[in-house]
């Protein structure tokens, strides 16, 4: 037996050869992913200039210039793109280095976000590490018992027919609710019985989270054939060894797909519940100060800092995923 | 171990039917899978159940194994009822699909049973080893499932209904899927297991040379309504070469178990 088959790709192929393979395998990769960034950062600086152009004509008024149409009222009532194609000059120059932009420029949030996470303390009241973590603490809890929730849901809904028939409906409404409606509810319900802090944000996450990891969970528990049951049965197992030996390692796959959808879910919770409490710690926190007093830029580098941080905790629960399945033989 | 094994087993026949009957009750009405379906296998016979698609054979091994209820008649395992016999672990069942666990290695696949019943931990490691050896597959223990070609893996799956040493062994087209060469090489195994072992075997199978170079009796059976048209003794010695397919013997049985197909067919 050799352990990799002739047709495999790279088989035959010495160390090296091998290793240009996976570079090339890499390489065949990075080149679109990086084509499609390199477009959409493009892409995105052109649309500063309409974007940014009222803010960027009046500048150049302040300072002297002279722009078309000379009265603002006039200007109001004009588009962003005829108004940068009145005044090319002035809308191109000054589009990506205003103060509180509509549309801020690439650059601009990436120096914002290396300035507030590496360039700061992380426990400064303007770091988003510092207030990346409350997001993420409360994510985590939330995520911790939503998955906890659904897990022990599914189990309960493949077990009894009773359960099938009177959780799941529920369960299926329960995401039909706008979470910007319900969320403030369980904040305001939470807080007058003395609760605040994490614990609201984290119920939140947990009631977002929860769903996937039920409806994942109970087509994973249910995975298994009617002749993976059967045989089982001319062994004579109990409803337990069923569940154990079959159920619940057919159910892995299913389950990992389910968590990772719901690690974001959870993030989006988190962030939610800290609306609207006008919080002033979190990535909620800078998102609603951010627009409360028209720091564009301030924004825009916590919705990069959220996006980042859901991509690592979904990264991370796949490298979990790959690392056990393996282990399980259940990937190659 | 063939003494062991029928010092064990309680006296008369390991399986009997009586008029057993089983209707399924289906969307488009009642469909009548076995009609009084009278048998008895004793101790230590091969037993073949051959006939067309949908004549009863795996419904009438699932009642056997306490998996499906009859509706009519009576049938025993071992002197018992076939639900109490499937908690007795009386016999093994080998399904057509080889049906593995992909998350446990062939090894982990034979201890599944063994880990359900409850044996010792040096118990179980003994009789991992010495049915995969049974079988012809010592080495392959910590490979997984799909690292071994189908034929192996089917082996694999009837390593498992071994390994807890049941005195009857249900087999529903083990090599079904497989094709001639490998299927006349594990028929070969499986008779000279049964000649080690002392076993009591049913085996279902579609194909006339298999039922005839396998069995001391094939059972022919005819559909709608599922019924055994002829049950066939054979007088073919225990021991057999590949070659006894030649013989004359061989030849009149199995014209026999044809005209019996045929009979059935036209009948129905
Ligand atoms: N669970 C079931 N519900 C309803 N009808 C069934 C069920 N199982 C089997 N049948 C019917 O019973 C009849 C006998 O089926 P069975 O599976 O025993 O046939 P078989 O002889 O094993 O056929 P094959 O050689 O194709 O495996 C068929 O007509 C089939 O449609
Ligand atoms: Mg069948």
């Amino acid at each position: 037996m050799t352990d990799t088959p002739l047709s495999a790709p790279g088989a035959g192929v010495g160390r090296s050869g091998r290793v240009a393979l996976w570079l090339r395998g890499a390489g065949g990769r990075i080149v679109p992913v990086l084509t499609v960034i390199a477009a959409l950062i493009a892409l995105w600086y052109v649309a500063c200039i309409p974007m940014n152009a009222h803010q960027s004509v009046l500048l150049a008024e302040r300072s002297g210039a002279e722009v078309t149409p000379a009265a603002a009222s006039e200007r109001r009532n004009m588009g962003g793109i005829a108004l940068s194609l009145r005044n090319p000059g002035p809308a191109l120059s000054a589009a990506f280095a205003q103060d509180r932009p509509v549309l801020p420029a690439p650059h601009q949030v990436a120096v914002e976000l290396w300035d507030s996470t590496a360039g700061m303390r992380p426990t400064s009241k303007r770091s988003l590490i510092f207030h990346g973590w409350i997001t993420l603490s409360a994510t985590l809890a939330g995520f911790a018992v939503g998955t906890a929730l659904g897990i022990l849901l599914a189990v309960g809904i493949v077990h009894s027919r009773v359960m099938d028939m009177s959780v799941m409906p529920w369960a299926i409404v329960s995401q039909t609710i706008p979470i910007i409606a319900i969320a403030p509810m369980i904040i305001v319900v939470l807080y007058s019985v003395g609760v605040q802090g994490l614990l609201p944000k984290a119920v939140i996450s947990a009631y977002l989270s929860f769903f996937p990891v039920v409806v994942g969970m109970v087509k994973g528990l249910r995975s298994p054939d009617a002749m993976q049951l059967d045989l089982l049965r001319t062994y004579g197992a109990t409803g337990g060894q069923t569940f154990w030996k079959l159920r619940l390692p057919a159910s892995l796959p299913y389950l990992f797909a389910s968590l990772k959808i719901g690690v974001a879910a959870s993030l989006i919770g988190a962030i939610v519940g800290e609306l609207p409490t006008g919080a002033v710690r979190g990535l909620g926190a800078r998102l609603l100060a951010g627009s409360y007093y028209g720091q564009t830029v301030q924004i825009w580098s916590a919705l990069f800092a959220a996006a980042i941080l859901a991509a690592v905790l979904v990264a991370i629960i796949a490298g979990i995923e790959r690392m056990l399945l393996r282990r399980m033989g259940l990937a190659r | 171990m063939q003494a062991t094994a029928q010092g064990r087993a309680p006296a008369g026949s390991v399986v009997e039917a009586k008029a057993l009957n089983l209707t399924f009750h289906t969307n488009d009405g009642p469909v009548h899978a076995l009609k009084d379906v009278n048998l008895a296998v004793e101790r230590g016979e091969f037993v073949s159940f051959i006939g067309p698609s949908g004549c009863g054979k795996t419904t009438f091994l699932r009642c056997v194994a306490g998996l499906e209820t009859p509706t009519g008649g009576s049938l025993s395992v071992n002197g018992l009822d076939p639900d109490a016999a499937r908690r007795a672990r009386a016999y093994g069942y080998v399904f057509q699909a080889a049906g593995l666990y992909p998350w446990r290695t062939i090894g982990g696949n034979i201890r599944l049973p063994l880990e359900i019943m409850g044996f010792s931990e040096e118990e179980k490691k003994r009789r991992v080893r010495d049915t995969l050896a049974l079988v012809d597959l010592d080495g392959f223990e910590n490979k997984y499932p799909w690292q071994l070609s189908g034929g192996m893996q089917q082996r694999a799956s009837i390593a498992r209904a071994l390994s807890f040493d049941a005195d009857l062994l249900l087999m529903d087209e083990p090599f079904g899927a497989l094709d001639e060469i490998v299927r006349d090489r594990l028929n070969e195994e499986l008779l000279s297991l049964w000649a080690r072992t002392g076993k009591t075997m049913l085996f279902v199978t579609h194909s006339i040379p298999e039922a005839v170079y396998l069995s001391t009796k094939i059972v022919v059976m005819s559909p709608r309504p599922g019924r055994i048209s002829d049950v066939i003794d054979s007088p073919l010695p225990k021991e057999r070469p590949l070659d006894i397919r030649d013989s004359r013997d061989f030849i009149d049985i199995a014209h026999r178990v044809r005209e019996g197909l045929r009979a059935g067919m036209e009948a129905a």
